[in-house]
């Protein structure tokens, strides 16, 4: 199995394993942020070019350093490969721009969006960006547009990640949006407005990173870190029926599937029960789920309480990588 | 005389008509790799010639061949980008209108030494009348059994089609010409895999430029040896140079490799010197993406010597005070003209041709093409300048393709030469934006 090293720490992974992958199976400040790449949906990834590093050494037969930074999540590992993430200036100053890139055309409607508190851009801003835009000009403007009568696409805040295009490629039995135009211009749109409609179109809420598209049953009913997120399940023909309730009191406002450490869907849910099954008494609930974020939503309070099974507490800790803080790597 | 190979024989007959074409001894390299060369020996001919890729980058083509997954078991195909987008590059579109079966035979040999029994022309969609062209071509070379099953009665088969695109800069990147002869959109691919090993269909593929495969017959009549005595070190043979801007007789001229600069521009046999009097400004020697020269730059080297029209030459002293080859499209500046509206006009290519699919060109390429818009409309002020420097400092090398490089490199280069008129704009915006205005600070670099 090839060895590679990454900010100094060192893992052995299978041999086709990803840098970002090797990465975050080390865990902590030292993984490269990912807008694009999603590890569920082949061929992601490679386009936002946020997940940047610099291979210092190639490998243990070629230790020649690659030329350009590369896209950790579409570039595979070699024996003896050495990676520098945040430990290379140039990387930081690559991810800075892109930041900006990223933030240019993005309107700062986080207080009115639904999905501010839970946004990987707004995460990524935060962490990588500067405080203060350089862009002067008037941003890119689409109209908002719903696809079916579930999803609402705002392409004014898409950052053209490909996730949700690929989702409907590999998920849904055919495709019915894609993207329009090039450059600047380009959008995600369906066909003549046709409507997205098939029973996995929901997950498409789910893979977007930010706020582009969002769930009709769900837009302004509250802010997520209003909600407490719940584990629940049920029964379900079309889908393994395994969910996250977000809950006021007793009141189911949203359903979304389980996501990963890292912010990935961990099983797909169907539009029945994410869009349908609105009422607490169809769900059996499991207990509080942990959001592992780094950003706001993870002050909720639910974060540290504890499962209760049989009296004893049962929250699970050994499932998330040790964290590497960024002072203790440099 | 100069040693010509692409046109040597153009303007004497049509050579759109294969007789006239073998009369000139058309289609005997076909016989000859047929019947006495293997496919190893082809590529191993064209190896030694040192004959390297005129699309732009300059990679040996031999090389590039032998880089060709023999071992996949899938077919593996030929695939000619003559999808010339490049402002400032015609080279090809003559090459094609004039001498169309030179392309054809090239293909032919080049696909016998890469075993593929399939090849594909991918045109630029604007050149519709250039299809007609090469599809008649086609026929004529089917009749006379240069094409088709058991070519020449050997047991070798090759067909080739022509596929148009649909007028798009990015299909003329290897991959996204690629996605784009598949029917998909002209996303360029993320690499690795090269198309060597995973290319058209997910099969091996070599795309190689349409000047670069007209070159081969003349390498494989003629032998490698001859090709490489034309030349300089190691760039060897003739290449077809697009000359336009302001210069007296614009067009496509062939020149062995190793012409100095000055010599193409200012002899009557070239472009026959400035035109109407003016001075010479500055030159982007291979086409709209490589960094622009200042005319002291482009005549000398940074070292003195003379500034030879070869891969080597024109790149010496690097970015800073170099260029490139590229694809041979040359565009002159006069004293007259305006750097900050040629680089503005350029951005403004890339914008628009970006494909939208990484970040840092899709959004790059229009932030850089409205902040020179401000500046070339007198609104602009210097943290602008400044501003530009560090956008295409950021795209740059941060993309999927070279098409980021390509929008930052004239940027770059626009800045580090001619700094002194982005700021002459900004300072005197109500002079710089008059019609016809024209800038006369800085003249060191005027020749």
């Amino acid at each position: 199995m090839p060895k590679v090293i990454i900010d100094g720490f060192e893992i052995e992974v299978p041999a086709g394993t990803t840098i970002l992958n090797a990465a975050r199976q080390i865990g902590g400040d030292l993984v490269p942020p990912a807008m694009c790449y999603y590890s569920k949906l082949k061929d992601s990834g490679g386009k936002c070019r946020t997940c940047l590093v610099k291979v210092t050494k190639g490998s243990n037969t070629d230790p020649r350093p690659m030329p350009k930074l590369v896209a950790s999540c579409r570039t595979v590992v070699a024996d003896g490969m050495e990676v520098a993430n945040i430990t290379s200036p140039e990387v930081l100053d690559a991810r800075k721009g892109v930041v900006e890139f990223l933030l240019i055309n993005h309107p700062l409607d986080c207080p009115v969006c639904d999905q501010a508190g839970e946004c990987d851009l707004q995460d990524l801003a935060f962490e990588h960006g500067s405080p203060k835009t350089r862009y002067e000009f008037e941003r890119r403007t689409f109209e908002p547009i719903d696809i079916g009568d579930k999803i609402k696409l705002h392409m004014n805040r898409c950052i053209m990640c490909f996730r949700c295009v690929f989702l409907a490629d590999q998920l849904t039995p055919e495709r019915l949006h894609g993207i329009m135009n090039r450059g600047d211009h380009a959008e995600i749109s369906t066909y003549i407005e046709k409507a997205v409609d098939n029973d996995f179109s929901g997950n498409m809420i789910d893979v977007c990173p930010v706020g582009a598209l969002t769930d009709r049953t769900f837009r302004f009913t509250s802010r997520v870190w209003f909600t407490n997120p719940v584990l629940a399940h049920r029964q379900c023909n079309t889908c393994c029926g395994k969910t996250i309730l977000w809950m006021k009191g007793d009141e189911v406002l949203r359903v979304s599937a389980r996501t990963t450490f890292y912010g990935e869907v961990e099983e797909f849910i169907c539009n029945t029960c994410r869009f349908e099954k609105k009422n607490a008494a169809d769900w059996i609930m499991e207990g509080p789920a942990d959001i592992s974020r780094h950003s706001v939503i993870a002050q909720n309070h639910s974060h540290t309480m504890q499962v209760l099974k049989n009296g004893v507490p049962q929250y699970d800790d050994s499932q998330k990588p040790t964290p590497k803080v960024k002072s203790e790597i440099e | 005389m100069p040693q010509k190979i692409f046109l040597e024989h153009t303007g004497k007959a049509d050579l759109t008509q294969i007789e006239h074409y073998l009369k000139f001894g058309g289609y005997s390299s076909v016989a000859k790799a047929l019947n006495t060369l293997t496919p190893e020996e082809v590529v191993a001919e064209v190896k030694k010639s040192g004959l390297r890729g005129r699309g732009g980058a300059g990679f040996s083509t031999g090389m590039k061949w032998s880089f060709l997954d023999k071992k996949s078991g899938n077919p593996a195909y030929l695939v000619c980008n003559a999808d010339e987008s490049e402002p400032g590059t015609f080279k090809d579109r003559y090459l094609m209108e004039f001498n169309p079966h030179m392309l054809l035979e090239g293909m032919i040999v080049s696909a016998y030494a890469l075993a593929a029994n399939t090849a594909y022309i991918y045109i630029r969609g604007e050149y519709w009348y250039l299809i007609d062209i090469l599809e008649k071509a086609i026929a004529q070379a089917h009749a006379k059994g240069f094409l088709g099953k058991n070519i020449l009665g050997k047991p070798y088969s090759l067909e080739i089609y022509v596929h148009p695109g649909a007028g798009a800069y990015i299909c003329g990147e290897e991959t996204a010409l690629l996605e784009s002869l598949e029917g998909k959109r002209g996303n360029p691919r993320i690499k690795p895999p090269f198309p060597a090993v995973y290319g058209l269909y997910g099969c091996p593929t070599v795309v190689n430029n349409v000047e670069t495969l007209a070159a081969v017959p003349w390498i494989i009549n003629n032998g490698s040896a001859a090709y490489a005595t034309i030349g300089i070190g190691a760039s060897t043979g003739t290449k077809l140079i697009s000359a336009c801007g302001n210069v007296k007789k614009r067009g496509v001229y062939e020149i062995e490799l190793g012409l100095p600069v000055e010599e193409f521009i200012f002899s009557d046999e070239y472009c026959g010197g400035m035109a109407n009097g003016k001075k010479l400004k500055a030159c982007v020697p291979g086409g709209s993406s490589v960094p622009v020269l200042p005319a002291h730059l482009l005549l000398k080297t940074e070292k003195g010597e003379p500034r030879l029209l070869t891969y080597e030459s024109l790149a010496d002293g690097g970015f800073k005070t170099g260029s490139m080859l590229g694809s041979g499209g040359f565009i002159v500046y006069d004293h007259e003209q305006c750097m900050v509206r040629n680089t503005w006009n350029f951005t403004r290519f890339y914008r628009h041709e970006s494909c939208g699919q990484c970040s840092p060109c899709r959004e790059g390429t229009g932030w850089m093409e409205k902040i020179l818009y401000k500046i070339e409309t007198g609104k602009g002020n210097m943290a602008d300048i400044d501003l530009l420097w560090d956008i295409q400092r950021r795209i740059e090398g941060n993309t999927i393709c070279p098409l980021g490089d390509a929008a930052a490199w004239p940027v770059a280069s626009a800045i580090r030469h001619f700094r002194h008129e982005f700021e002459w704009h900004v300072t005197n915006p109500a002079e710089a934006t008059k019609p016809g205005a024209v800038y006369n600070g800085n003249l060191l670099s005027v020749v």
